[in-house]
């Protein structure tokens, strides 16, 4: 489908299949969906971008309370839109494909958890995932005083050094005893 | 002595470490140089002292050089040499004599060298260095992958590139080996970094040039081709295996399927398609086994249709044997088929390529019980394996936080009840948190829970009587024949066994109610209960059917007794009139035959099957669509809201669904040796059931309020399935072995015993020798110890694996204890930075009070290369050396551990 121009090279196609977890059929599904998210105009572009908002309105993101952390994570523009190219869109795919390991997701998963983007985890970025997970009605929300009974709860068992902060190896050595947590990162187009 | 070398290689290895430190650090050396000359007389003294320990270190590198020579050479020769080198240094020393001196341990006792000798072995080094050159650079070529970013190594990569490979001395080849190796490894594990896909690119083209280019230079002559083979065969193997790993994910079915609905409900409910789609593989290859190996070669090979009497429908039932109505009931032509055991001929070998069919009725029959058993306990142990680590408690609030969202969830709906779950489960935990188990009313509790198990049993047990007395029944009706009773009391059986699995849940869950468990353990209990309950029924139903069986022989041993008299009075009507005249031909239909209890068997399960079933779509239509549809369009003409209020769309029951799949298949491997067809029926099942439930769950379905975990169940379920397995399988195999089969159907006729076609087979078919080696074998004196010894190895194995488990968790709490011991060192050592950070900055302010602190800092701090002044690089603490990098890491580490030793 498409012109010549949405094609993917071969020898990309096979590059991306070595670099990523995703096969060749998988690959070219993104491909063609990424292609549909961009303009008319944009398609000849060497290397498009595609804006968050537009990225946001996939189905497999829409209903996702950390879309737009997601995209922030992912993205390699250097104005910290969020915006993707087809690279880091495909580097999102990987990572929460089936088959990625359980270090690359739990990598992602911790920059996507940090919101502030400074290398741990601390009380705001805990309080702030809370929130997302609790969705944003008034009803399901968490008194204050639950909230700080949770965070005490979480840092007491997952902050090892006691510094105040999850940080990364902290955070991996949590997330690699937990039965589900490979089978529940997962995207899939 | 020995210690005195253990010494010096140790002072080499440091040695070496400078020399690299030492290249690099060329121009603060320069600075020192100027800096030497200003220096007063006494500093000058120390300062050619320190020199002249440096020529003496320059000769040990010397030394060391020639010492990893002599490694990769002969370890043999390798300390003759040593004491070789050192009785030369020590000569040498006492030829300088004047100047000796020893380091402040002791333990090194290395001979100080003249600083002309100093400036010679510089030359030396330098000459070294040169013929050292391109090994060097392959070091740090080595060393890219660690640090990757370091863009300038390229151009020496290429400068390298032509030298040529019969240059390189087999030990250089070794190393460009190891670094191409590195290579390779790096571009395998490439997806598993986390960069950005512009860096994994860059880095994979790299490597791919480098190990394109250096491949071919690996081995010499003859191997080299064959190398070049290698690699070129390797490369075509990955493509290949990529290619098939495409492929084999292309042909995985509904797939997409299966992905819509967990986007829509969330990985629970897709876990029950996926178990749906593993079963229906598993009844695929039973199904090929039953088909390939029975069915068809008795179809085709077997004697047709008609040729003997148990091939054919007898004459009092042939005027209703196409009746839609008995081929349902599977009578008839049905019974008279390939699809049941009674049909197969007892002839030893059949067709053109004497296919031995009763051997291969057994063994097929044997094969699909064992493969059953082989793949859900690989299953099983895989699910352990993957699930095994997350048994501990103690990260039940981080767990929660960081795990619980799904992010395949890509339907607003389940989303919002997915916040609403976790934002209970939060609370929920919050709560016990709190309180801890703070029971007011401990007794009442117990007495309901009591009460509750009571009911329980009871239902259970009314529902076992009333199964065994519907069957009793049914058997009367059969006696009287089927003719004379109506629709109900022909089904009665499998139509209540089927209420009962309908209703019977319903009432466990309202009795769930009193005893106030937590929702994960009231589905544990409730999930319990009805497998009970099925298994209660199903065993019922055996119970009754053995009944049955045993009527059926009791009229076997009539019949045959009425057919001998039969054969008799034929045989005697026309014997007495000629002897010799041909036997007379009548037609088989009319041939009187025995109650065929296999085929029997066979069609009970069957029609189990069937009727199961049906009501499971019958459920299925009424229960979830109808509701869905009457929910959606009375709705604008009801009194109150039906969607949000009582009816309400239905949820999708994994739990329940996962378990009648269990059951379902149990029937199955239950009756598959009686009715071939079998797993053919329940392979058209699953097909059907898997596109009309993902049809009713995607279009009447909502998703479920409280969304459990796929994962933590998943090996419940095949807990269950082996369960189900093993105890489907005692039946067949009973009568198996203890009844004997029926005289004149199936494949097995005539015989004492089903298993006595492979004693038969191994005395025709097998070499005398083999027979009897198979008799010694399956003698009670072998089988016996033999057993004996499986269990001691069982035993063993569990007692190795439980002490295996005793050492983990001791090495666990030795990993928490050393944590901690490193924490605490590393809080004392940052302390002591900064206090000594403090001292040196006031130090500094009060020498050279117009510098600032902030740009004094990072020297500091910084371990790594950079600039170095001379004030820095003379600390004299030799662990902190300026230069250490990734090589000097380690030994950092290790000098202090052997010192606390």
């Amino acid at each position: 489908m498409g012109t010549t121009a949405s094609q993917l090279p071969k020898d990309s196609l096979s590059e991306y299949q070595e670099l990523t977890f995703l096969t060749k059929q998988e690959i070219l599904l993104a491909h063609r969906r990424f292609t549909e998210l961009l303009g008319r105009d944009e398609r000849n572009h060497p290397n498009p971008r595609v804006p968050m908002q537009v990225i946001l309105t996939l189905p497999e993101l829409k209903s996702n309370p950390f879309k737009t952390r997601i995209c922030q994570v992912f993205s390699t523009s250097e104005d910290k839109d969020g915006s993707l190219t087809f690279e880091d869109f495909l580097d999102l795919l990987s990572a929460f494909s089936d088959s990625a390991t359980l270090e690359i997701k739990s990598h992602y998963a911790f920059r996507i958890f940090d919101f502030d983007d400074d290398g741990t985890l601390d009380h705001s970025d805990l309080e702030k995932l809370v929130n997302c997970l609790t969705g944003e009605t008034e009803d399901t929300r968490l008194t204050s005083e639950e909230m700080r009974q949770l965070i005490n709860n979480i840092l007491d068992e997952s902050d090892i050094d006691k510094d105040g902060t999850v940080n990364l190896s902290e955070f991996q050595h949590v997330i690699s005893r937990s039965p589900d947590f490979v089978s529940s990162f997962k995207i899939v187009l | 002595e020995r210690e005195k070398h253990k010494g010096k290689r140790r002072n080499g290895d440091r040695q070496k470490n400078e020399r690299e430190n030492q290249r690099r650090k060329r121009p603060s050396k320069l600075v020192q140089g100027i800096r030497e000359e200003s220096q007063s007389k006494t500093e000058r003294r120390e300062r050619s002292r320190r020199r002249r320990r440096r020529a003496e270190h320059e000769t040990s590198i010397h030394e060391g050089n020639e010492r990893e020579r002599d490694q990769t050479r002969a370890k043999s020769t390798k300390s003759k040499k040593n004491i070789k080198n050192e009785k030369t240094r020590k000569l040498e020393g006492k030829e300088d004599g004047e100047a000796q001196e020893r380091s402040g341990k002791g333990k090194l006792k290395l001979v100080c060298a003249k600083n002309e000798e100093k400036i010679e072995s510089g030359d030396q080094l330098k000459e070294k260095e040169k013929a050292l050159g391109v090994k060097k650079k392959k070091k740090k070529r080595r060393k890219k992958p660690e640090t990757s970013e370091e863009g300038d190594d390229e151009e020496e990569v290429n400068n390298d590139g032509e030298v040529r490979p019969e240059l390189l001395s087999p030990e250089e080849l070794e190393k460009l080996k190891d670094a191409v190796d590195e290579k390779k490894k790096l571009i395998q594990s490439l997806r598993g970094k986390p960069w950005p896909m512009k860096q994994k690119l860059v880095t994979l083209r790299e490597s791919q040039l480098f190990v394109e280019k250096y491949e071919g230079a690996l081995g010499k002559g003859k191997g080299r081709k064959l190398y070049a083979y290698k690699v070129m065969m390797t490369k075509k193997w990955m493509k290949f295996q990529r290619d098939f790993e495409n492929f084999k994910t292309a042909c995985i079915p509904w797939e997409m399927k299966i992905k819509e609905i967990e986007s829509h409900f969330g990985s629970s409910v897709a876990s029950y398609f996926i178990f749906l789609r593993w079963m229906y593989g598993i009844n695929m290859i039973l199904f090929g086994l039953t088909f390939g190996l029975v069915m068809v070669p008795e179809a085709l090979m077997g004697r047709p249709y008609g040729s003997i009497p148990r091939k054919t429908v007898p004459r009092a039932e042939e005027a209703g044997a196409m009746d839609f109505a008995v081929l349902w009931d599977f009578g008839g032509y049905a019974q008279y088929s390939v699809l049941f055991y009674g049909y197969y001929n007892n002839q030893r070998a059949i067709g053109w390529f004497k296919f031995r069919m009763p051997l291969s009725y057994f063994l097929v029959g044997v094969g699909t019980v064992a493969y059953s058993y082989m793949v859900v306990i690989r299953t099983m142990a895989r699910n352990a394996n993957e699930s095994g680590i997350g048994d501990d408690n103690s990260f039940n609030f981080s767990w929660k936080m960081f795990t619980s969202w799904d992010y395949l969830i890509g339907n607003p709906e389940t989303a919002d009840n997915k916040f609403a779950s976790i934002t209970t489960s939060f609370k929920e935990a919050i709560l016990e948190e709190q309180e801890s188990r703070k029971d007011d009313n401990i007794h009442l509790t117990r007495f309901l829970r009591v009460l509750a198990n009571f009911l329980v049993l009871c239902c259970l047990a009314g529902s076992g009587y009333l199964i065994y007395f519907v069957v009793r029944r049914s058997q009367k009706f059969a006696l009287d024949g089927l003719e004379n009773h109506t629709w109900w009391e022909r089904n009665e059986v499998n139509m209540v066994m089927s209420l009962l699995g309908m209703f019977c849940p319903m009432l466990f869950d309202v009795i769930s109610t009193l005893e106030n468990y937590h929702p994960r353990v009231a589905l544990q209990w409730q999930l319990g209960r009805i497998f009970a309950l099925f298994l209660g029924n199903l065993y019922t139903f055996i119970i009754a059917l053995m009944d049955a069986i045993n009527l059926k022989r009791k009229e076997e041993k009539v019949v045959k007794y009425n057919i001998t008299m039969w054969e008799a009075s034929l045989y005697n009507g026309t014997g007495s009139e000629n002897s010799t005249a041909p036997p007379i031909t009548i037609h088989p239909a009319d041939v009187p035959r025995g109650p065929c209890w296999e085929t029997m068997v066979g069609q009970e399960f069957v029609r189990l099957i069937i009727s199961d079933t049906m009501t499971t779509y019958i459920t299925l239509l009424i229960g979830d669509f109808l509701r869905a549809v009457l929910v959606r369009f009375l709705n604008h003409c009801w009194c109150w809201d039906l969607e949000a209020g009582f009816p309400s769309y239905s949820e999708f029951d994994v739990s329940g669904n996962v378990l009648g799949l269990i059951f379902n298949q149990g029937m199955i491997w239950m009756g598959a040796f009686y009715a071939p067809c079998l797993p053919a029926l329940n392979l058209l099942r699953l097909h059907v059931s898997m596109y009309l439930q993902c049809w009713a769950v995607m279009c009447c379905n909502v998703p479920q309020e409280r969304v459990f975990k796929a994962s933590g169940s998943n090996n419940f379920y095949m807990a269950m399935l082996l369960v189900i397995l093993f105890l489907s399988t005692l039946p067949a195999i009973y009568t198996i072995v203890t009844i004997p089969p029926s005289f004149d159907c199936g494949p097995f006729s005539g015989k004492n015993r089903m298993f006595d076609v492979i004693q038969e087979t191994l005395e025709s078919d097998f070499p005398a020798w083999f027979s009897k080696v198979f008799s010694y074998a399956s003698n009670p004196g072998l089988v016996l110890p033999f057993i004996l010894l499986m269990v001691l190895a069982i035993y063993y194995l569990q007692s190795t694996s439980k002490s295996y488990k005793e050492a983990n968790v001791e090495l666990k709490k030795k990993l928490q204890m050393q944590n901690e011991e490193n924490k605490k060192k590393n809080k004392q050592a940052a302390l002591k930075a900064q206090m000594d950070l403090e001292e040196a900055r006031k130090m500094y302010h009060g020498r050279n009070p117009s510098l600032s602190a902030g740009d004094r800092e990072p020297q500091f701090s910084a371990r790594g290369p950079g600039p170095r002044n001379g004030h820095n690089g003379n600390h004299g603490n030799p662990r902190y050396l300026p230069g250490f990098r990734q090589q000097s890491e380690p030994r950092m580490c290790r000098v202090p551990s052997l010192e606390r030793h």
